[in-house]
């Protein structure tokens, strides 16, 4: 069956598993990883420069091509909209021009939980000075509605805390959430394994978005090829409709024709 | 006199332009964003922005995040 694509600000992807480029070993372990992931929309985060370091280091966009990938420019560690908006902008000119960013403003270094008043506060900024804002937000759906209609191109609820691969903590708050929205709806972080992967994708989710489940694995590119699958596997399953539980057994073999 | 990169004390010369710094800096032509007192300069201003003394300069690129 040929599925409809992901249509994120306009443009369509053939990917619903989005990946972060963080806690990878190497720039090789990096690059295969999100080579096995078949991911199309790659996250990075935006930071000093290191002066003075080796030449020869190789830079992330020239392993992660901007030419291959849709990159993703976060703003991982903003715990206030004026630094988030700071570092989208900086990220557009870093990225000659590109205006699609993850928004998340964070709200204490524990829970890394994010900071919904001074996220609005910033998405209604940049959606202002022309970015396309993906938005990772608590799965409150009453802002989750809010951002949507404020114009955010995709609204991302967490489904555990960043980096905790606690998996999909509250299944009925993201069903609320995909009820009443008109914007893709990406579960982005708290997944751990390939099938908390396949849970999101089944509840309805439009894409996943994860970069610990992967990079934390004991086998990084191994895991990044089961969440591809995992991912392509929630969303057939949601598409094909899943049988009714029941509470007790229902014979698959015919009753009648028994010889004995 | 001095100016700010990066949080580090540096000196340069009176008027130095953003792309003095980033060739004195073996970073002429890396792929990077670049603003001066929090207000970005554009890569096509690099040539012609000159820092006054106390700048503080913000060199950022993108590095492995989630």
């Amino acid at each position: 069956m040929q599925d409809e694509k992901l249509i994120i600000a306009g443009k369509a992807y053939n990917s619903r598993l989005l990946v972060g480029t963080g806690k990878y070993k190497d720039m090789d372990e990096t690059r295969d990883a999100i080579e096995a992931s078949g991911a199309e929309i790659v996250t990075v985060a935006i930071r000093r420069t290191n002066i003075g370091q080796n030449a020869d280091e190789p830079n992330l966009l020239d392993v992660i091509s901007p030419d291959k990938y849709t990159i993703l420019p976060n703003t991982a560690g903003c715990y206030t909209a004026k630094d988030a908006v700071r570092t989208c902008q900086l990220a557009r000119e870093l990225l000659d021009g590109h205006d699609l960013v993850k928004l998340e403003v964070l709200g204490d270094q524990k829970t890394l939980y994010p900071n919904m008043v001074d996220t609005i506060e910033a998405a209604e900024l940049l959606i202002k000075d022309g970015f396309k804002v993906m938005v990772y937000t608590s799965d409150d759906p009453i802002i989750a509605k809010r951002l949507e209609e404020m114009g955010c191109v995709a609204v991302m609820p967490l489904a555990g805390l960043i980096g905790s691969g606690l998996g999909i903590c509250n299944p009925h708050n993201i069903r609320l959430i995909l009820e009443n929205a008109n914007v893709p709806i990406l579960v982005d972080a708290g997944v751990g394994t390939a099938s908390d992967a396949a849970i999101a994708m089944e509840l309805g989710c439009d894409a996943v978005l994860m970069n610990t489940a992967i990079a934390g694995a004991q086998k990084p590119v191994l895991m990044a090829s089961a969440m591809k699958k995992a991912i392509e596997a929630g969303r057939e399953s949601f598409l094909a409709g899943r049988m009714p539980k029941k509470a007790y057994a229902s014979a698959s073999s015919p009753i009648d024709g028994t010889f004995f | 006199m001095d100016i700010f990169v990066n949080g580090e004390s540096r000196q340069v010369q009176d008027s130095c332009s953003v792309q003095q710094l980033l060739e004195e800096m073996d970073l002429s032509g890396q792929r990077l964003a670049l603003e001066v007192n929090e207000e970005i300069v554009p890569k096509s201003r690099h040539s012609e922005y000159c820092f006054n003394p106390g700048d503080k300069v913000e060199i950022v690129n993108a590095i492995g995040g989630g």
